[in-house]
């Protein structure tokens, strides 16, 4: 068993869980040379905190969360728009196939979650040392999951196990 | 307005009927808890400790005093849940030859309900989450946890969760659908009264209770901890604490949501689990398992964070295979995700579903079994004191991993279609919750609890607790798996079949030793208060530990650490100890903390009057304790001036007084 | 796993406690912790999502998608919580300008877009409930009252929060306590919008489909 310092852990599920390490609580200048000599990772706390900045950074002092740029916004508002906009033209007009617009429809949706995650939320990975997306990113593999594990479960149960003659279909 | 309909107005559903002046058990018990709680709340009054108890314990925002009451809550709702164990254990010893035992189905359903539902929730929960508050900060040299407020409200929403199911006892009754309340008995045309109303409102309460309380503990870990404590040098409790913290993050969400579709089912009367107009029950069960199999990991893992701390303390050696322990930690939270379907594998999925299922329920039997390879080989070639924490320790790898081999045969479909809800289902969990969990909070119990209040505990009426609890425990529930083979089904009150009585009559008195054992540990509290002076711990590490909680001295102070320590190595105490490192005798700082508030307990006690308004449809009870919650948080809110600093003089007293008493050990 | 003590260059010391107190900001857990119950509450959506999912198309024989909803009204409904999506950016812009005056406009401007999307939805469940596809009348409409519901109810609440951060802007300024409360607003706004791109996708969209 060895300790290495940055790890690379080989079960693809425990990368989820095992971003590299960060002293998020990390003290500033305060912590003495010989901390930097034993600490494994070569770091020092020379870099001060990580604002996870990719736009102007305003010179003022903020917690080292991301805030975005007037640009930002309207390139998200712009997407959102016609990531909206498409996905109900294409239900209401019909051009194509339900499933071939479902398809697409549900495309755009992920895209456009995406575009919202980035341009609104500002999401990065250097947020929180890391744990910003690790906790979202957990979060989606548990919501895939619950969400495509409860339907093929159910579906399986309701196959074999509903009883028939239930009339589940919509009014004419 | 006429009369009749004020009284339906003001009162709802609630009537005289709803007392149980016809019960004689349960009166007999009111009038025991009437006295108990006037002798309570008189010697309070008379030793004018009011004062005291809402400054220092009701409105503290410090994680060891909230720690203990977790603890202290956990501990008072094990003897409810405990007696309804044995209630149970003496009806089905009797129920046999025409004899229909001295409960009937109307109560004995109830008393096994709420037995599941005290345990899970209001005991283990609470212990378990008691321990991880205590511990966590000190472990990783912090002051205090992320969120101190939020610390104290959990506690009390808690807290408010049991007085609600406390109140069920005697005003009204409980579900009595078991602990997990399938519809469609749980829906109201099969339980229109207020027992399943009681059931989904203590455990909402409770619930965001602990979500916040996962939130706080992972924020805690993630950023407060020391200088020099990367994540691969946290102490093994800490990391067992954040997956467990994770876990309920993730999962409590889940509970709560379909809590409040069988809510809407009952009360709005939607169509969620309804056997009719598109409702479909089965998916309750399949929502209510993807929350109820983490939430067993949530227990376990804990304890086997307890485990690692006190079999490398005991042993005089470094834990053996961090790394692997930290993985099999990681991995077991996320494949607990990925098993749920055992619990109904005979609901009728069918095969390729529940094989799926069956084979991820067998793989997360490996990392657990890495575990216990893991504290084998640290006892290997160790110094082995056989202190209390370890001898419960000891119990636990052999009790649990019996419970959890018959768990493994359970994995295998074909062979649960035959075991599924039999007596054998139960004995398997009971082995692995009282042989894990329990145990557990006891070696925990054992271990820590000199840190937390200054001496030790008896070691006589502990070891006479522990082989009543261990011996009683296998004569308890061994006869379960015999009669779970033999075909015996759970939760049954009669019995035909005289030639099982002899297995329940063993059971009997297994339920008697551990009786026996709860006794003897609230013996050993006392006297350990009792005698506190001979036990006293003077120099905050008696027990020779290896990480950060024993560099303070028993109890902590307020603040924790008079200075952040800087960490170098997993086991950081060790390592100080072993470098000669000596704590600095003076330039102390003021040291920044968080202020008491009442905050918590005033809005826990308006989500208790508002679920108990809607329990019992009385809605204007129910709106304003709402709008109450809602305002008073809000007000809350425009309080900014939330903390004070300790004077560096008051700390300078304080560790002096420290260095003192150490100086006498 | 080896743990040799570090071998020191000559003179240096290990030092096993600071001296000075680490800064540890005031709330410098907050972001992480509201965010943290941000993915809890994705979660109970989660939930909502499968059981709409799973009991989306039971109609017991009533009124389905196709009967009841009117995408042009759910079309503007989508752009009044996309507009105040972008409005409570430009609040947090002129946050970071230190600009009380601006903010609380935004923000207003804000709550108002909010408002109109609650209103509609209220307009939407009147009427289907006057039409007879009341919450209890199937599966599929219970599915769709409760999540959609839900939605909106964490839309009031968020609502009733914005109200009480302006009055608190109003008295205290842009202190950095509120500056963390405008955030979390921020995420908890924006993740609402984030779940109604999911909710117009795969409850009216899909549902149209069906």
């Amino acid at each position: 068993m060895s300790k290495a310092p940055t790890q690379k852990p080989s079960p693809a599920k425990a990368a989820a869980k095992k971003a590299p390490a960060r002293k998020t609580a990390a003290p500033k200048a305060s912590v003495a040379v010989s901390a930097a000599a034993v600490e494994p990772h070569g770091h020092t706390h020379a870099h001060d905190v990580d604002h996870g900045h990719g736009h102007d950074d305003h010179g003022h002092h903020d917690d080292g969360h991301a805030h975005g740029s007037m640009r930002d916004y309207l390139i998200g508002f712009g997407l959102s728009v016609v990531l909206t906009a498409i996905p109900f033209w294409l239900v209401m007009s019909g051009v194509f196939a339900p499933q071939l617009t479902g398809g697409i429809i549900m495309a755009f949706a992920v895209a456009q979650i995406v575009v919202h995650m980035i341009f609104f939320l500002h999401m990065n990975a250097k947020s929180e040392g890391g744990w910003t997306i690790l906790a979202l990113i957990f979060t989606l593999i548990l919501v895939v999951i619950a969400l495509t594990g409860s339907l093929w479960v159910m579906y399986h149960l309701n196959t074999n196990m509903m009883p028939q003659g239930m009339d589940m279909n919509p009014a004419p | 307005m006429s009369a009749d309909k004020i009284i339906q107005f003001v009162f709802g559903r609630l009537n005289i009927e709803a007392l149980p002046f016809h019960e004689p058990i349960l009166v007999a018990t009111f009038a025991v808890v009437c006295l108990g709680g006037v002798a309570l709340l008189g010697a309070i009054t008379y030793f004018k400790l009011w004062a005291y108890l809402w400054k220092e314990w009701f409105t503290t925002v410090d994680h060891k005093k909230i720690g203990i009451m977790y603890m202290i809550l956990g501990l008072v709702m094990l003897l409810r849940g405990f007696a309804d164990a044995i209630m149970m254990r003496l009806q089905q010893a009797m129920a046999f030859g025409g004899s229909e035992g001295y409960l009937n189905a109307h109560h004995y359903d109830q008393v096994f309900t709420a037995h599941g539902v005290i345990m899970i929730f209001f005991v283990a929960m609470p212990m378990v989450t008691g321990l991880m508050n205590y511990i966590v900060p000190l472990q990783i040299g912090a002051r205090d946890v992320s969120f101190p407020f939020l610390n104290n409200f959990s506690f009390w929403m808690t807290a408010g969760g049991a007085v609600i199911v406390m109140m069920s006892l005697f005003v009204g009754e409980f579900a009595r659908t078991g602990w997990l309340a399938y519809p469609p008995l749980s829906g109201l045309a099969y339980s229109p009264d207020v027992g399943v109303d009681y059931y989904i409102w203590a455990l909402q309460v409770a619930g965001v209770g602990t979500l916040l309380s996962g939130v706080n503990l992972i924020a805690t870990i993630v950023k407060m901890r020391a200088p020099g404590m990367g994540l691969m040098k946290m102490p093994v409790f800490t990391w067992t604490a954040l997956c467990t913290n994770v876990l309920i993050v993730a999962a409590f969400p889940v509970l709560t949501a379909v809590l409040a579709l069988l809510g809407l089912d009952r009360y709005v009367g939607t169509n969620f689990f309804t056997n009719d107009l598109g409702g479909s029950p089965m998916m309750y069960v399949n929502l209510i398992w993807i929350w109820g199999h983490p939430e067993v990991y949530i227990l376990i893992l804990p304890a086997f964070g307890i485990f690692s701390e006190v079999v490398s303390t005991f042993s005089g050696k470094k834990l053996f295979g961090y790394t692997s322990m930290v993985y099999a930690t990681v991995v077991i939270t996320i494949l607990s995700y990925l098993v749920w379907l055992h619990h109904f594998f005979t609901m009728g999925s069918g095969a390729s579903v529940n094989s799926f299922f069956g084979i991820t329920t067998m793989i997360i039997s490996i990392p657990t079994g890495a575990k216990i390879f893991n504290w084998l080989f640290t006892m290997y070639r160790g110094r082995i004191r056989f202190e209390l924490p370890m001898m419960w320790t000891i119990a636990f790898m052999i009790t649990f991993t019996i419970g959890g081999m018959t768990g493994v045969l359970l994995a295998v479909p074909p062979a649960d279609f035959v075991l599924h809800n039999s007596l054998f289902l139960v004995a398997h969990f009971h082995n692995v919750i009282i042989g894990g969990v329990l145990f557990g909070l006891f070696a925990g119990i054992n271990f820590w609890w000199p840190k937390a209040f200054g001496f030790k505990l008896d070691e006589k009426w502990g070891k006479i607790s522990f082989w009543f609890w261990v011996v009683g425990f296998w004569f308890a529930f061994m006869p379960l798996y015999v009669l779970g083979l033999m075909g015996v089904t759970r939760r049954m009150r009669v019995f035909d079949d005289p030639s099982l009585q002899i297995w329940f009559i063993i059971a009997g008195f297994g339920a008697a030793l551990v009786a026996c054992g709860i006794a003897a540990m609230l013996m050993q509290f006392f006297v350990s208060i009792r005698d506190r002076e001979k036990l006293r711990d003077k120099t905050g590490d008696p027990w020779g530990g290896r990480t950060l909680e024993w560099a303070t001295s028993s109890p902590p102070p307020d603040y924790n650490f008079a200075f952040t320590p800087v960490i170098h190595d997993a086991d950081a105490w060790w390592d100080m100890k072993n470098r000669g490192y000596k704590k600095p005798v003076d330039g102390y700082r003021d040291i920044h903390m968080p202020s008491n508030t009442g905050a918590g307990i005033i809005l826990a006690g308006f989500s208790v009057a508002c679920a108990v308004g809607l329990i019992w449809y009385m809605w204007w009870l129910a709106a304003i304790s709402f709008v109450g919650i809602i305002g008073y948080a809000i007000f809350h809110t425009f309080n900014y001036k939330r903390d004070f600093y300790i004077p560096a003089s008051e700390v300078t007293e304080t560790e002096a007084k420290a260095r003192a008493l150490a100086a006498e050990a | 796993m080896a743990s040799a003590v570090k071998t020191l260059a000559p003179g240096e010391e290990v030092v096993f406690h600071l001296k000075e107190e680490p800064h540890h900001p005031e709330g410098s857990s907050t972001m992480l912790g509201f965010w943290l119950y941000l993915m809890s509450d994705c979660l109970i959506f989660a939930m909502l999502f499968a059981v709409f999912g799973v009991i989306g198309g039971n109609y017991a024989g009533g009124p389905g998608p196709k009967a009841l909803f009117e995408l042009p009204l759910v079309a503007l409904n989508t752009a009044m919580l996309l507009f105040s999506s972008i409005t409570y950016g430009f609040a947090m812009l002129a946050m970071v300008r230190k600009n009380v005056a601006q903010t609380l406009i935004w923000l207003a401007i804000t709550g108002v877009f909010g408002l109109c999307f609650l209103g509609i939805e209220l307009y939407e469940f009147a009427h289907l409930i006057h039409e007879g596809a009341t919450p209890q009348r199937s599966g599929f409409l219970s599915a769709f009252f409760t999540l959609v519901g839900t939605h909106g109810l964490h839309v009031t609440f968020g609502l009733i929060w914005l109200v009480t951060l302006m009055v608190q802007i109003g008295w205290k300024g842009l202190i950095p306590a509120n500056q963390r409360r405008l955030m979390c607003l921020s995420l908890f706004w924006h993740f609402l919008d984030v779940i109604w791109i999911g909710v117009f996708t795969f409850v009216y969209l899909m549902g149209m489909l069906r």
